[in-house]
């Protein structure tokens, strides 16, 4: 059976440990890891565990009897093609025919594996608790699409309205969702980045290489040298130092993290590191990777340092895939495909097409809660509800449209803590701690933007974020001054110390790709 | 708590509606947020009550308007129910370390064949005629559970029953009772420590983790509210079950056809009938804007979970029993830092219980509808519930 945990949702009610303990098992206050390929012996438990969620977060099989009606496709009710057959890709199809959609419905991706998720890969699939082809996502059982899986597309010609693939031919549509999401960043020297021991890590199989590599057997590596530490990165060395590895970490900002959370929570992180045995080196980046017989030996580093070496992660952010698109007419950039907030994609010449819609990771879409600005997200539960709102779009009249008003939110799991972030944390110019106690690791900050509060992250405090979300959508005042249940006793905005957006394209998970909002200027 | 004379409320607190508050729910709800003559809020929506469980203003500390903390009397700190952070997290955190995870994974669903063999004997030693589902069925099954969990000996349980019941249900708090049951878990504290065995009174006793143990007077007052909270709701939550299954006799089918439909169906009677009907000691460390109007700084605030569980905002057809509603998100557990402690036993608990007692029911005829309820308007569930067997 296969599982997925919506963890945005998850705020660590820990009762799914406690009902189906050998397959949701807790690491500190709150940081769930689980597995998501139960057998079926497990499905009694794992039902419990479902229903027992306080917050519903946990999806496990749906059967087509269950939850919806039958689908009954017709010939002539219109062709729908997906690019991407990711988390949104697959929710859009589900979406889709829960609308009742009942034309021919076409997946694409270059990935030969149906969806899978990706969250689990730098942390259970890494640690070798799980298998990491043993993350396909739960879906419907009678979607009745065609999937092209393992081929590329190159191009899409939309006079014709057509999106050509990597083997030559093309399909048909009438209506095209394009959700081709980020890859990961390679290494920026190609000679270096071939050398055996060097790896990325974004896709299911990038995870099989690296876990290999590091999982303890005959050839257990020396130091790994992770390169980035935002997310990724961050949770990769905690995977390693779980593993008993020796790991160096080298960042080019001040802290990791500081492209989402800005370098006073990020030195946070760095102190979080450090206790975990992580040689963190911040302001530094990596010269050379220097090897010898074709494999990773030593590393060269910008404060004139050097390392030896066995295994090089470059986690340097990702690249919105959106090179197919360049000839296309569409709004494509470094950012990806510019939309409306209705999913529906802007050409080149700002217009708003009318059967063009984006989701998920590749798409900049105004939000109306940050100043109409467009954001950048990569955040799982934007791809689930962007793909819905696309979905519903797609089979709705202009009168029945949906706008995807979302709340940026997303949750990494390292060192045994859950963080966890609503709002945009680097929208802002003060943070200040709100409540629990930095020390103990278990607090939250709320970040605030010329006097209204735009984000909040918590460290093990997932319960209070709810609240901090009805304040980002008040706009409330910033800093707040109203008392609450453990508030520290200095409670002092500090400025927030987001980096410039040089460093943001790095290792931020949610962009705002407009101005800065330091450079906004009040007119006239 | 006392109320306006001919408030919606005081009609919810009177003994004469106990039987079926959920009509006067519907018309507490058409203002969500109420005062009471007493200065008390009563919300009753489920957006408001999942807003305030949320809400850092909100205090669940003893406030100098409830008069004296009853657990001060007997010489005791509050247990972790009735504290803020960061004292009650700490507190928590210490008195979960032997139940459930991280710490101790497996205890609850380990449980499973020991809850399954005491329902099952629980079942075969019903009388042949008539039984009350309440003293015979709901009532030793948890308390037997809870019993062996603490380590507090179920030959105790006369002596015990009697101090809750007096600590519980009389009109004012029955200081005497609470010193009598908070000397009788001291001296098993100190039987504990010196001679630990493997049940959580012990281990909260002699298990140092990396925050340490709490002190005697902590565990006094974490063992008293473990073995109150650890039966008396679930006893509820047995019984208000059993009860909507004699009501709707197609469920109970439909169960029968599926034990995995047990799931489900304890879940909607949580939504349909829960067992703790109001949280009503919460206090406003602010004014708290909310629902158009503003709870003052310092105002004492009455959730009514029961209500919010039937809220037509929330719940689509609140008022039926429908095991198959796919939005299964309520609220008879709480919400926030102080969620119940004891969910997922409870809910293991009645899931083994309904499975046990179903081929029963299928047989029983009640011989009272509705049956005599409990006094109390916050802990919902029938005194008896008899059946004739046929």
């Amino acid at each position: 059976m296969h599982v997925v945990v919506d963890l945005t949702k998850c705020q660590g009610y820990a009762q799914c440990a406690f009902l189906a303990p050998s397959a949701f098992q807790m690491q500190g206050d709150e940081a769930l890891i689980y597995d998501p390929e139960p057998t079926e012996e497990q499905r009694e438990q794992v039902r419990r565990a479902a229903a027992a969620c306080p917050v519903q977060a946990i999806q496990i099989d749906r059967l087509a009897t269950q939850d919806m009606p039958p689908i009954h496709t017709a010939p002539g009710a219109g062709r729908i093609v997906i690019v991407g057959a990711s988390l949104a890709g697959l929710r859009a199809a589900e979406a889709l025919r829960e609308e009742g959609y009942a034309g021919s419905l076409t997946l694409i991706d270059d990935e030969p594996h149906g969806p899978y998720d990706r969250p689990p890969l730098s942390k259970q699939a890494l640690s070798g608790k799980i298998r990491p082809e043993a993350t396909g996502l739960p879906r419907r059982h009678d979607l009745d699409a065609q999937w092209r899986l393992g081929v590329r597309a190159v191009g899409l010609d939309l006079p014709i309205r057509r999106v050509q693939l990597s083997d030559g031919s093309s399909v048909p549509f009438d209506r095209l969702l394009i959700a081709t999401g980020v890859r990961a960043r390679p290494w920026p020297d190609p000679v270096e980045g071939a050398l055996d021991g060097m790896f990325v890590l974004r896709t299911r199989d990038d995870a099989v290489r690296l876990q290999q590599r590091l999982h303890p057997g005959t050839d257990r590596p020396g130091r790994v040298l992770v390169v980035g530490a935002g997310f990724t990165g961050s949770e990769v060395a905690s995977t390693c130092r779980s593993l008993g590895l020796d790991v160096t970490v080298a960042e080019a900002a001040a802290t990791p993290l500081a492209g989402a959370l800005g370098n006073v929570i990020g030195s946070i992180a760095a102190d979080m590191q450090r206790e975990h045995g992580v040689d963190l080196r911040c302001g530094v980046t990596v010269e050379a990777i220097e090897g010898s017989d074709g494999r990773v030996r030593r590393a060269r580093l910008s404060d004139g340092s050097s390392l030896d070496v066995d295994v090089v992660v470059a986690a340097l952010g990702g690249i919105r895939n959106v090179e197919w698109l360049e000839d296309s007419g569409l709004a494509v950039g470094p950012w990806g495909v510019a939309c409306d907030a209705g999913c529906r994609a802007f050409d080149v010449n700002g217009l708003v097409t009318d059967d063009i819609f984006v989701a998920g990771d590749v798409a900049r879409a105004p939000n109306a809660m940050f100043g109409y600005q467009f954001l950048a997200l990569e955040h799982w539960a934007n791809a689930v509800s962007q793909a819905e709102v696309a979905a519903h779009n797609m089979v709705s009249d202009e009168s029945n449209r949906w706008p995807h008003v979302h709340m940026p939110k997303f949750w990494s799991l390292q060192f045994g803590n859950n963080i966890k972030s609503v709002g945009v944390p680097t929208f802002a110019d003060e943070v200040v701690i709100t409540q629990g106690s930095v020390e103990e690791r278990r607090f939250t900050a709320a970040y605030g933007y010329k006097g209204r509060i735009t984000g909040a992250v918590a460290f093990n405090h997932a319960k209070w974020l709810p609240f901090y979300q009805r304040l980002i959508e008040q706009a409330a005042p910033f800093p707040p001054e109203f008392p609450t249940v453990d508030r520290p006793d200095d409670m002092l905005p500090v400025p927030a110390e987001v980096p410039d957006q040089k460093l943001m394209a790095r290792d931020a998970t949610v962009v705002v790709t407009g101005h800065r909002p330091t450079l906004v200027r009040s007119i006239g | 708590m006392t109320t306006s004379v001919g408030s919606v409320f005081s009609a919810v607190l009177d003994p004469v509606n106990r039987h079926d508050p959920y009509p006067l729910y519907t018309s507490l709800r058409r203002t969500p947020i109420s005062r009471e003559a007493d200065g008390t809020y009563v919300v009753s929506t489920f957006r408001e009550i999942s807003a305030l469980l949320e809400d850092p203003r909100v205090s669940s500390a003893y406030s100098p308007e409830e008069g004296a903390d009853p657990h001060q009397i007997v010489g005791l700190p509050p247990s972790f129910l009735r504290q803020d952070p960061p004292g009650h997290d700490r507190m928590r955190r210490l008195a979960m370390r032997p139940f459930g995870p991280p710490h101790t994974p497996h205890r609850v669903a380990d449980l499973q064949p020991t809850l399954q063999k005491i329902a099952a004997g629980l079942v075969r030693d019903f009388p042949v005629s008539t039984v009350d589902l309440v003293d015979q069925f709901a009532y030793p099954l948890p308390v037997s559970v809870i019993c062996a969990l603490l380590g507090v000996p179920l030959e105790d349980e006369p002596r015990f029953r009697d101090w809750i019941d007096a600590a519980l249900n009389a009109v004012t708090p029955n200081v005497g009772a609470l010193g009598d049951l908070a000397q009788y878990l001291g001296d098993l504290v100190d039987r504990r420590t010196a001679d630990p065995g493997d049940d959580m009174l012990s281990a909260m006793a002699t298990d140092d983790g990396p925050e340490g143990r709490m002190t005697r007077a902590e565990l006094v007052a974490t063992a008293i509210l473990l073995l109150i909270a650890g039966h008396e709701t679930t006893v509820n939550l047995i019984a208000n079950s059993a009860l909507v299954l004699l009501r709707q006799p197609l469920w109970l089918e439909r169960l029968l056809a599926d034990p995995s439909l047990v799931v489900p169906l304890v879940e909607e009677v949580l939504r349909y009938d829960p067992p703790v009907q109001m949280l009503p000691w919460r206090t406003a460390l602010a004014d708290i804007p909310i629902a158009g109007t503003t709870i003052p700084k310092g105002s004492s605030i009455t959730l009514v979970l029961a209500a919010a569980n039937r809220d037509p905002e929330h719940f689509k057809d609140p008022d039926r029993f429908d095991p198959d509603r796919r939005i299964a998100q309520h609220l008879a557990f709480g919400d926030g830092i102080h969620y119940c402690y004891g969910a997922p036993l409870a809910r293991l608990e009645a899931q083994m219980a309904l499975q046990a007692i179903a081929p029963v029911l299928a047989r029983a005829r009640l011989l009272e509808d509705p049956p005599v309820y409990r006094l109390s308007a916050v802990l919902r569930g029938p005194r008896h519930l008899r059946v004739a067997l046929d």
